[in-house]
């Protein structure tokens, strides 16, 4: 953003009952670059008007959260940037939720670990221009140059006289105020607030269970909804028995909804009561039979059958470079293995729900959303009504980990509240939250590398499983775009003969992303296989990697690892393994140790993760997410997998779908590393590397190497 | 009719007493900081306290605690206090925070009957809730802290 796009238009006077408040937002022109526009009120203003902090006439500054807060802690590290260049105290501040609205926002999908990167530039700038509006409007109250003004604490300062305003006091003015161009960001070495460790705003009341998540929120006259699903994820209703149903004190409807998941139609049958429990009771008294004819009721086997069979074609180049083929063909020794991974449920503690309330001229959303914006826009397209009568709100999210950007379940519960003329909350149980997906794709992966003198001769890599875009883009014949992610971009620059293949697989089993979507998967075969040929060259694996990643800041993180681990000093074979992924814009090492368990299996005796993220905002955020995403990718890399047979979800909840608990999790160091560069993702970079780091430090200890995840550790 | 009393406030359910005390508390009485996981006692998001031990609500019938004093999380402190709650607050614990109140009113039992709980106590006593976001390592810390505070309010007391 530049800042001559800065508008230089005045301010609109401030009106209403309440007096003034000053806004400050961005606007999206059509060629994508953001323009800063000030105006005075939100709810005043013009649509183009958008909003991230209000400040009234007492003082009282609210900034707006425009994305999810499902964990990852947007909720403050948005207003911890905005507060840094605003200069007001974090204490004093109200944060809000926003409402799905890309117009005023930009993208809302809280996905790709995105949140901080995509926002905190035009942040910074924003906050910056409303704190030097405010300092303007206090040096012309006083009749003073601005230059012998400051501003700190939500106050403006004259500095000779030590006379005050407070923000609020000041907004009536600088509402008539043009807004200042060149406006000066902070030195990162100035900074107050961002790169600190502050506590979270929402901890207080996630302690004594004020928060509200979307099963808490509730409207006058609203009904309980649950819906039996068609088990195998599409197909209809041939008929259902609501006799017994009927009879259950507090069911008020029962009938056929429909759900559509991407291009396909789910349907199932809602019963609506007066209390969750009653329309459970009613579901449990439902008779249904189903129409599924025309989809193939796969068994879990077949699947991966069928994947290592697919494996043997070469598949659709995604990246390559050099001759790999010519190189493996004359190869003295190939090694050619077979990764496997497993499908996965995301399982949010928070099951799946959604409150709809479907009006003639207009309908409200309220849930654990990720992406208000998307829902905004499918509910106005299915349902025809203007997208500005379709108002999402975003509740905290129980957890989220992609399951939540899915467009069915607000779909769902506005056809339900439609069908009964009212404000409804459907509910998934755990068990519909586990049975009925989208699932984390389970994929096979096909390693093949040559090593010669200790070097990499050629590697080539392919994957076979599915493809989530095929869901939205019926679009076939082109690799999948994610095919390296994961990866290592430097990589490219050190091994000549490379390449990336996806071989095309489909399935009838509804996917989507999951946390780190599929560097998740590629990191476990890519970083697996590195450390195979590392052990084939005679190399110490992390040696190895420090030969085969140039890259200045991989250097870095390569040598923090080795000093925060003691990698050097650690004996031959006493269990310590490392790999190294990046995602969405951030590396992460990690190294695990581990030993043998008296009376057999594996134990984990430590984990250490280097993460290195660039430009950041709150350390200890970053520190509890990689410590949350080494446990999550614990579990599904030893403890939970989604299993199919006869086309029916064999797991059910937690005491078959089994997620590590206290007991399991091993110490865990992180270190960050500081630099000048852009920020990169927090949220799922941290996962990736924990699984093949964990199957190296078996391999070390063991001599066995694990290439099929799950795996249990007590059978090692 | 059935009487209960939560937080110290008497209630007269007119409900199933088959009714899971959760969806009592949430959908008739209207606290929602006790929270659906599971359903069937696996996850330990619905931890409330009856008489004084933690229970799981989504499977405590209403008739279990006709009669009782149910305490849930709006209850467990005025202030947002209780060592554990304080703990948890100053060891950044919660990262979604769907699962916190269940985690704190089963370490709110753990702490009352054992003051200085050490790792293996605190494992076995939190071993019933779940984190999804992976919490568990500054639960244990928070709970050390937790048994700290408690031990300093009781001597200054």
């Amino acid at each position: 953003m530049s800042t001559s796009t800065i508008s230089r238009r005045n301010f609109l006077r401030a009106t209403g009952i309440t007096g003034a408040a000053l806004c400050l937002g961005f606007s999206f022109s059509a060629d994508g670059k953001a323009n800063v526009i000030v105006a005075t009120d939100a709810d005043q203003s013009a649509i183009e008007m958008n909003a991230w902090i209000k400040i009234d006439a007492s003082g009282k500054v609210t900034l707006v959260d425009h994305r999810a807060e499902m964990g990852q802690g947007s909720y403050q590290s948005v207003p911890q940037i905005i507060a840094e260049e605003l200069e007001v105290d974090l204490k004093d501040v109200n944060v809000i939720f926003a409402q799905g609205d890309p117009k005023k926002y930009g993208g809302q999908i809280t996905g790709g670990s995105s949140t901080v990167r995509d926002s905190y530039k035009r942040l910074l700038k924003l906050s910056a221009t409303a704190r030097e509006v405010l300092i303007a409007a206090a040096a012309a109250k006083w009749k003073v140059s601005a230059t012998d003004c400051y501003a700190q604490s939500g106050t403006v300062i004259h500095k000779p006289s030590g006379k005050k305003f407070h923000y609020g006091e000041l907004v009536a003015d600088a509402s008539k105020l043009d807004a200042p161009k060149n406006i000066v960001l902070k030195k990162r070495s100035d900074y107050k607030l961002i790169g600190k460790p502050l506590h979270r705003k929402d901890t207080p009341m996630k302690t004594n269970g004020e928060a509200i998540f979307g099963l808490d929120k509730k409207l006058p006259g609203m009904l309980y909804a649950v819906v039996e699903r068609n088990p195998r994820f599409r197909g209809k209703v041939k008929s259902f028995d609501a006799a017994a149903t009927k009879k259950i004190p507090g069911v008020k409807h029962v009938f056929v909804v429909k759900m559509e998941v991407f291009n396909t139609i789910r349907e199932g049958v809602a019963v609506v009561a007066t209390s969750t429990w009653a329309a459970m009771q009613g579901r449990k008294a439902l008779k249904v039979i189903w129409d599924d004819t025309g989809f193939e009721h796969v068994n879990i086997a077949d699947i991966y059958t069928r994947q290592h069979e697919e494996l043997k074609k070469e598949g659709l180049f995604f990246k390559k470079q050099g001759d790999p083929d010519g190189i493996l063909t004359k190869a003295e020794k190939m090694l050619d293995v077979v990764y496997q991974t497993p499908y996965q449920a995301h399982s949010a503690m928070e099951p799946l729900n959604c409150i709809a309330h479907y009006q003639k001229d207009k309908i409200e959303i309220w849930g654990p959303i990720q992406a208000p914006d998307w829902v905004q826009g499918d509910i106005s397209q299915k349902f025809k009504m203007p997208i500005d009568k379709v108002r999402v709100n975003m509740t905290f999210l129980g957890g989220g980990f992609g399951r939540k950007a899915f467009l069915d379940y607000p779909y769902e519960a506005t056809m339900i509240s439609k069908q009964i003329d009212g404000p409804v909350q459907v509910i998934w149980t755990r068990e519909d939250d586990t049975t009925q997906g989208p699932y984390r794709a389970g994929i096979s992966y096909r390693a093949q590398g040559a090593i010669a003198n200790g070097q990499i001769m050629a590697v080539k890599f392919r994957m076979a499983g599915q493809n989530i875009d095929h869901w939205s883009d019926p679009k076939r014949g082109v690799a999948n775009s994610s095919t390296t992610e994961g990866f290592l971009a430097p990589y490219f620059e050190s091994i000549k003969n490379i390449s990336f293949a996806d071989v095309p697989f489909e399935m009838p089993i509804p996917n989507m992303w999951w946390r780190s979507v599929y560097a998740s998967t590629n990191g476990f075969a890519y970083e697996s296989f590195i450390d195979e040929l590392a052990h084939e060259a005679g190399k110490d694996p992390l040696d190895f990697r420090r030969a085969y990643l140039k890259d200045e800041r991989c250097q870095k993180l390569i040598d923090k690892l080795e000093e925060v681990s003691g990698w050097k000093s650690r004996k031959k074979n006493e269990g310590y393994g490392v790999a190294i992924t990046e995602c969405f814009s951030s590396t992460v090492g990690q190294i695990v140790k581990v030993s043998q368990k008296a009376g057999g299996g594996i134990i984990i005796d430590k984990v250490w993760a280097v993460m290195d993220c660039g430009w950041y905002v709150n350390p200890d955020i970053i520190h509890a997410q990689i410590e949350g995403s080494i446990i999550m990718a614990l579990g599904a890399a030893t403890t939970h997998e989604i299993t199919f047979k006869d086309g029916l979800v064999e797991q059910r909840n937690f005491y078959d779908y089994k997620m590590p608990r206290i007991t399991d999790i091993p110490p865990i160091e992180v270190h960050i590393i500081d630099n000048d560069a852009d920020a990169g993702g927090v949220g799922e970079p941290g996962l990736p590397a924990f699984s093949p780091a964990l199957t190296a430090a078996i391999f070390d200890l063991t001599g066995k190497r694990i290439r099929k995840l799950p795996f249990d550790m007590a059978n090692i | 009719m059935t009487s209960i009393t939560v937080n110290g406030k008497q209630h007269q359910i007119d409900a199933d007493p088959n009714m899971p005390l959760l969806w009592v508390i949430r959908d008739i009485i209207g606290l929602t900081g006790t929270k659906y996981g599971c359903g069937v006692a696996q996850c330990g998001a619905c931890v409330v306290h009856l008489n004084g031990d933690a229970v799981r609500s989504c499977v405590t019938k209403l008739s279990r605690a006709a009669g009782q004093q149910v305490i849930t999380i709006e209850g467990l402190s005025a202030n947002n206090d209780h060592p554990a709650q304080q703990a948890w607050n100053e060891e950044n614990v919660p990262q979604c925070g769907y699962c916190h109140s269940g985690q704190i009113m089963s370490a709110a039992v753990l702490l009352r009957e054992n003051p200085n709980p050490s790792d293996a106590d605190i494992d076995s006593a939190m071993a019933g809730n779940i984190c999804r976001c992976g919490t568990y390592l500054r639960i244990r810390k928070a709970i050390h802290l937790a048994a700290e505070l408690q031990r300093k309010e009781g001597a200054s007391k």
